[in-house]
């Protein structure tokens, strides 16, 4: 057969200028932890006042604290203000397209065990165009940890109605007041099976941290809703939930049972503002640990046998 | 094959005659397991070095329906499944009248008495011979009153008449029914015997088949969805995500059971556009991945086609065409997806798109689309079809051990990187995988924002040309690698037939025809479609006229989608097309036929 002639061993990696000297054979544990300094990339481009900021400032912290190496960490996002997080983090990322971003996560979740993903979105890339993906993903439980900056509308297209916008929201799409019944993710996310689902607000910096460290930790899909606000096109969407401005932060109490679904349900049911807190939390098989026993399982029987041989076993059946 | 008096039915012992090739149609419903009885034949053929091809069509309803099967076997090269029917097999009546036309004049047609009622006025055009397929199958198995069986039963008898390998079908059937309930093997033998001892009344000839002289290597059967997947295999591919859909399922079933075995894993995800993304994170990961559809899942997939396309990242596609738009028509071959395949998608999207030509070719060419993709950094679509994918072919084993490759990916830690440096020394760069270190602290982001040379988002112009340049450069640096294709025939002539894809072994043999004719006629097969090779207005340059075959609409202005491409790239009013959308393979007096009529 007459195939272009392309070389079988790895290609050498170009684009990689030779100008600095190579890295340092560093031991990881002799490696300090990262600041601020050295995780921050380019200058956000959010407007002043973005609720989005303090979920990206929060993101170096829980870097720094959790002594993750810059090459191990890995963001992915779709489309979306919220969405351009991964150029403000000096680290692996990918930006991806519009609603997808889970997609492409679970290809490097499930093909790259030993990196854990981060995905940050909007509301609209969240449960609108993506909303396909976010139950699927929470169904399989991919393991990666998926941080919605939920403001109740568009932002980056500039004040269009969103799936989580309240009845009544005047948007240029619904200059009358949106009339639909929006989503409820903390339900949403429960209902498709993550298994771990929590709510924060990006003004409370403490409470949202914490949240943020307990679902890297979780082992499978863990959510986190975060009300951010839009100052540009929401302003104001979140005042009942923050104490300085008059609201109330109620949280989940101490003794609700993670475990049990039902009473998880019955929290998102509160009224407006809502809870805030670990709804739901239980420990199934994720996705990744099943593919994982699949190929145990398969390579049982191959112990020590090269790849070709094994293919050639395949091909002498065909015979 | 001889030409059979079908009126001359004599008595005794038929004569028996050597032949270089035979086409067998058999016609039923495919619940029936005719599908069966092409497959052990295919199967027969490779292990006896004889060439082989098949085509067979598949109901498209779920309960099964009409189906057939044809073989074709051949001591020589065998390059289609053939015009003509030498032998039509077929159980019912509605086989009988849909098929016997497919049967060349004079040809033999065995018909299971016990369903089919023979045309009087057909006679003495076909050589009939009636066997009571069903009751000597009931019979055979011992009168359970069931005549599932009744394929191995004609296998039999389809032996006999060719003088077949007899201990090769008894190990195949074995093989085939081993393994499960003893008494299965026993019942599928029992057939087999009952249709081979079967002295079948009014043949009058018998036929041997001409020893093949071949290479000595081993031969594998295979269907073009299979060494498909397999060759994605070989390639290294660890990882790929689809949706099911007609007819490229197989492939991801296959991968799905197979890959695991290898370290890997095969998502069956919840749309194409995740399977797509999925596959691109996965590249993204570090090894590049897989992902496949037909028809509207390949829709689906554009625009994250075109995010890979713009990140540069790796990725496979692998379309396995179907007649379209919309669910158009599932079961049936058509190539009308090369536009989509190489324009698919908003904005400027430069991609690598091939065609695989034959069973054969598809192992090979998801080496090739593999490694392309790795080289380049870009999407890579293989355009495969249902023809292709479904017809089984005899090849010589590949030499596995020299060709499986180990892509896994490099971590190595690097000074410094650009993922999108406009200085490259060959204009071409590559990702480098998360996990990998970087000493500067720069990090890459893959992007489908326009960006600059670090994957940061830009709204400059001047750089929007200049990445737009480099996404393109690289394939035409590719277009300067790729092999300029040969023509098959004269270099020079009346008539060039162009084809690509599954259409090359037709042509190949309408040249033949053509020649045996006196007519000029040569052929010339395009795999790489996007880009294509360089050099092709200098075969042309041979030829009076060009005339593209292709099985696709000859749309507004008169073309088909290759012929379209081709005329806008030379400017060469001697590029004429020659379509169809009858969901059907090429016949090659078809194309000999329409061709020279448009070319008087
Ligand atoms: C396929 C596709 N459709 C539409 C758009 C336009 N678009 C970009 S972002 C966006 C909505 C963003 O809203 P959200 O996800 O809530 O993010 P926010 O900007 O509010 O953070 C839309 C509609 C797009 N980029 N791609
Ligand atoms: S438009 Fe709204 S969401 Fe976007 S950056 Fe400005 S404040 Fe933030
Ligand atoms: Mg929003």
């Amino acid at each position: 057969m007459s195939t272009i002639a392309i070389p079988n061993e790895t290609l050498t990696r170009t684009g990689i200028a030779a100008t600095l000297p190579a890295p340092a054979p560093l031991a990881d544990a002799d490696r300090k932890p990262l600041t601020k300094k050295e995780t921050a990339a380019d200058h956000p481009t959010w407007c002043p006042g973005c609720g989005d900021f303090s979920v990206l400032a929060l993101y170096y912290k829980l870097i720094e604290k959790r002594k993750m190496l810059h090459e191990n960490i890995c963001t992915v996002a779709g489309i979306g203000c919220s969405s351009r997080f991964p150029y403000f983090v000096q680290a692996h990322g990918a930006h991806f397209i519009h609603g997808r971003a889970l997609a492409f996560a679970s290809g490097v979740s499930l093909s790259r065990p030993d990196l854990h993903v981060f995905v940050f979105g909007g509301d609209g890339d969240a449960f609108s165009i993506g909303g396909n993906h976010f139950t699927h993903t929470a169904r399989k439980n991919i393991k990666m940890t998926y941080v919605v900056m939920d403001n109740f509308v568009y932002g980056l297209t500039k004040k269009q109605t969103s799936p989580t916008s309240p009845i009544g929201f005047k948007s240029k799409t619904d200059v009358g007041g949106s009339t639909d019944r929006p989503v409820n993710p903390m339900k949403q996310a429960i209902c498709a099976g993550a298994t771990f689902v929590g709510r924060s607000t990006a003004t409370n910096v403490n409470h949202l941290l914490g949240l943020m460290d307990a679902a890297m930790s979780h082992d499978g899909f863990s959510f986190i809703e975060v009300l951010s606000e839009c100052v540009e096109f929401f302003p104001g969407a979140f005042d009942a939930a923050i104490p300085r401005k008059g609201g109330t932060f109620p949280e989940i109490p101490a003794e609700h049972d993670v475990t049990d679904e039902y009473a998880a349900y019955k929290l998102c049911d509160e009224p407006w503002p809502g809870m805030f807190g670990t709804f739901f939390k239980v420990n199934r098989p994720t996705k990744n640990a099943n593919e994982a026993k699949l190929i145990t399982d398969a390579r049982a029987k191959f112990a020590g046998v090269p790849d070709w041989q094994i293919l050639q076993k395949n091909f002498d059946r065909m015979k | 094959m001889s030409d059979i008096t079908a009126t001359a039915a004599q008595q005794g012992s038929p004569k028996t005659s050597t032949i270089a090739e035979s086409v067998i149609r058999i016609a039923g419903n495919s619940q029936d397991g005719i599908q069966a009885i092409g497959g052990f034949l295919a199967r027969l053929a490779g292990r006896s070095e004889q060439d082989v091809m098949t085509f067979m069509t598949i109901p498209s309803t779920i309960s099964g329906g009409p189906s057939i099967f044809q073989v074709r076997i051949g001591s020589g090269e065998v390059l289609s499944a053939g015009d003509e029917a030498d032998v039509l097999l077929c159980f019912y009546d509605h086989s009988y009248a849909n098929h016997i036309s497919s049967l060349k004049r004079g040809g033999i047609v065995l018909y299971d008495s016990d369903h089919v009622k023979p045309n009087d006025e057909l006679l003495g055009t076909y050589h009939h011979i009636g066997v009571a397929i069903s009751s000597l199958t009931v019979e055979a198995i011992g009168g359970t009153g069931r005549d599932k069986g009744k394929n191995i039963y004609a296998l039999g008898l389809i032996a006999r008449m060719f003088d077949l390998n007899v201990p090769k079908l008894t190990k195949l059937i074995e093989e085939r029914f081993g393994g499960k309930d003893p008494s299965i093997v026993k019942n599928a033998l029992d057939c087999f015997n009952g249709g081979y001892g079967h002295q079948i009344q009014g043949l009058i000839e018998s036929f041997k088949f001409e020893h093949a002289v071949h290479s000595g290597a081993a031969q594998v059967v295979m269907s073009g969805n299979e060494a498909l997947a397999f060759g994605i295999i070989a390639a290294g591919v660890r990882f790929g995500a689809g949706y099911p859909i007609t007819p490229w399922s197989e492939v991801m079933e296959l991968l799905r059971r197979e890959l695991p075995k290898y370290g890997g894993t095969f998502m069956q995800t919840e749309d194409e556009i995740a399977a797509v993304s999925m596959a691109i994170g996965a590249s993204y990961g570090g090894r590049v991945a897989v992902t496949g559809s037909s028809g509207p899942g390949i829709s689906l997939k554009t625009e994250a086609i075109g995010w890979a396309v713009m990140a540069e990242m790796p990725l496979v596609i692998i379309d396995v065409q179907r007649g379209g738009p919309s669910t158009g028509m599932p079961t049936n071959q058509e190539q009308s997806d090369l536009n989509i395949a190489c324009f698919g998608g908003h904005g400027d999207s430069p991609r690598v798109v091939l065609a695989p030509s034959s069973v054969e070719d598809c192992f090979y060419t998801a080496i090739e689309a593999v490694n392309i993709a790795r080289k380049f950094s870009t999407p890579v679509f293989i355009l495969s079809d249902q023809a292709i994918a479904t017809r089984i072919e005899a090849f010589p084993c590949p030499d596995l051990q020299n060709i499986c490759q180990d892509i896994s990916p490099d971590f190595t830690p690097v000074a410094d990187h650009k993922p999108y440096d406009l200085t490259a020394a060959d204009g071409i760069t590559r990702h480098i995988a998360p996990g990998t270190r970087v000493a500067s602290g720069k990090y890459p982001v893959a992007t489908g924002l326009e960006h600059d040379e670090l994957g940061h988002p830009t709204g400059s112009g001047k750089l929007h040309m200049q990445m737009n340049a480099k996404r393109r450069n690289k394939l035409r640096k590719l277009a300067s690698e790729i092999p300029v294709p040969k023509i098959y025939g004269a270099t020079e002539g009346h008539v060039l037939l162009v084809g690509w894809g599954s259409s090359k072994g037709p042509i190949e043999e309408a040249v033949k025809l053509g020649r045996s004719q006196g007519e000029a006629v040569s052929g010339l097969h395009i795999k790489y479609i996007n880009p294509l090779p360089e050099n092709l207005e200098n075969l042309f340059s041979g030829f009076t006229h060009v005339v593209v075959c292709e099985i696709n609409d000859e749309g507004l202005y008169g073309h088909g989608q290759l012929a379209s491409i081709l005329r806008a790239r030379y400017c060469d009013p001697r590029i004429k097309s020659v379509t169809k959308t009858d969901g059907l393979p090429w016949k090659v007096k078809e194309i000999l036929n329409r061709a020279l009529a448009l070319t008087k």
